[in-house]
């Protein structure tokens, strides 16, 4: 096997293993953080303002564990940086 | 009709007019249609603003956005100031008008550009220690980063660069990511879906937005110190308001 189908397969594994190990534990997370939010606003509906704006900055957090998995992915696949090492080769080997 | 292909992850890499060492790409182009929208719109609205009764309707849906904005920065600073306005307003109008524009077709938005993020976040790391400093003194700024003791110095300054990072990529990637899911969706299944997904997208692009412009808005009030001296004083009339309304 060549370096070229190497680096190609282990991009793309590499990102779905990333993209999906990487939401697992944001998912659970958000889970809990909405489930504890309702529970209190349930508990004080006074107090919903504050609870939904505290909810949403804490959600952004965690989300953004997600959308680095997500950017890394996306880069792993489509901005490849260790094509430009192989590809060259490749066009002046062929 | 999509400006962006599949392949391409930021609109830097569409090239419309290229010159020597300047370039204008699509990032830089529907930044400049945005910034021409927000200031063409305001000049226009408040040219003849009225106090009256009777006020224009673009006067009061403008009304309506200040008023929102300034009771959420209210809300997060416990201050009766208008101090932040300006900057927090600014960041929320950008990014809210370019992220719900992508309904538009051909429009690409500029948000979901790593550049444009970072440079937003980086106004953001830079407002944090002016703000902190106008407010506190360099000398009580800096304390704070000492605070509980001196170990902590250099993971607070981790920190400021940490959330900068994460703010820029957050936004970056939403947006980003969502625009793919379209261009994927319209590949599958070119009908209906998308379009449901479009609708999805004004909720993000709004969301994001708003999380955006909260969350420099709580880093600068974590900044200027504004919760450690309300809190006690802000707790008590709310408990006294609470026995009152209870009776």
């Amino acid at each position: 096997m060549d370096s070229m189908s190497i680096i190609g397969m282990a991009s793309v594994i590499a990102s779905a293993i990333c993209m999906g190990i990487g939401s697992i534990g944001t998912g659970l997370g958000e889970g809990r953080a909405v489930q504890q939010a309702l529970m209190a606003i349930a508990q004080q509906p006074d107090e919903k303002g504050a609870l939904t704006r505290t909810l949403f900055v804490g959600l952004a957090m965690i989300e953004s564990i997600a959308i680095y998995c997500f950017v890394i992915s996306m880069i792993l696949i489509f901005a490849n940086p260790f094509w430009n090492q192989v590809i060259p080769k490749v066009v002046a080997g062929g | 009709m999509e400006v962006m292909t599949l392949q391409m992850i930021s609109p830097d890499q569409i090239v419309l007019w290229k010159w020597a060492f300047i370039t204008i790409n699509a990032t830089l182009l529907f930044t400049w249609l945005v910034m021409g929208i927000l200031v063409c719109a305001s000049f226009l609205i408040t040219r003849r603003l009225s106090a009256g009764t009777r006020i224009p309707r673009w006067q009061n849906l403008l009304e309506v956005i200040v008023g929102a904005m300034r009771e959420q920065i209210r809300e997060v600073t416990e201050e009766d100031t208008d101090e932040y306005m300006p900057f927090i307003g600014t960041i929320f109008l950008f990014i809210l008008t370019s992220n719900l524009l992508f309904i538009i077709p051909g429009y690409v938005t500029p948000t979901a550009s790593l550049t444009t993020t970072a440079a937003l976040a980086v106004c953001v790391f830079l407002a944090v220690p002016i703000y902190g400093i106008r407010k506190q003194g360099i000398v009580n700024y800096l304390k704070e980063y000492f605070q509980p003791i001196f170990i902590f110095f250099p993971f607070h300054v981790m920190g400021e660069f940490s959330r900068t990072l994460a703010l820029a990529v957050r936004l970056f990637g939403n947006m980003m990511s969502h625009e793919k899911v379209i261009a994927i969706l319209l590949a599958i299944t070119p009908l209906l879906f998308p379009v449901a997904m479009h609708i999805l997208g004004l909720l993000i692009g709004a969301i994001q937005a708003y999380i955006f412009a909260i969350l420099a808005m709580v880093y600068i009030a974590s900044a200027t110190g504004a919760h450690h001296e309300k809190q006690p004083s802000a707790a008590v009339p709310s408990e006294a308001v609470k026995l009152a309304s209870a009776k």
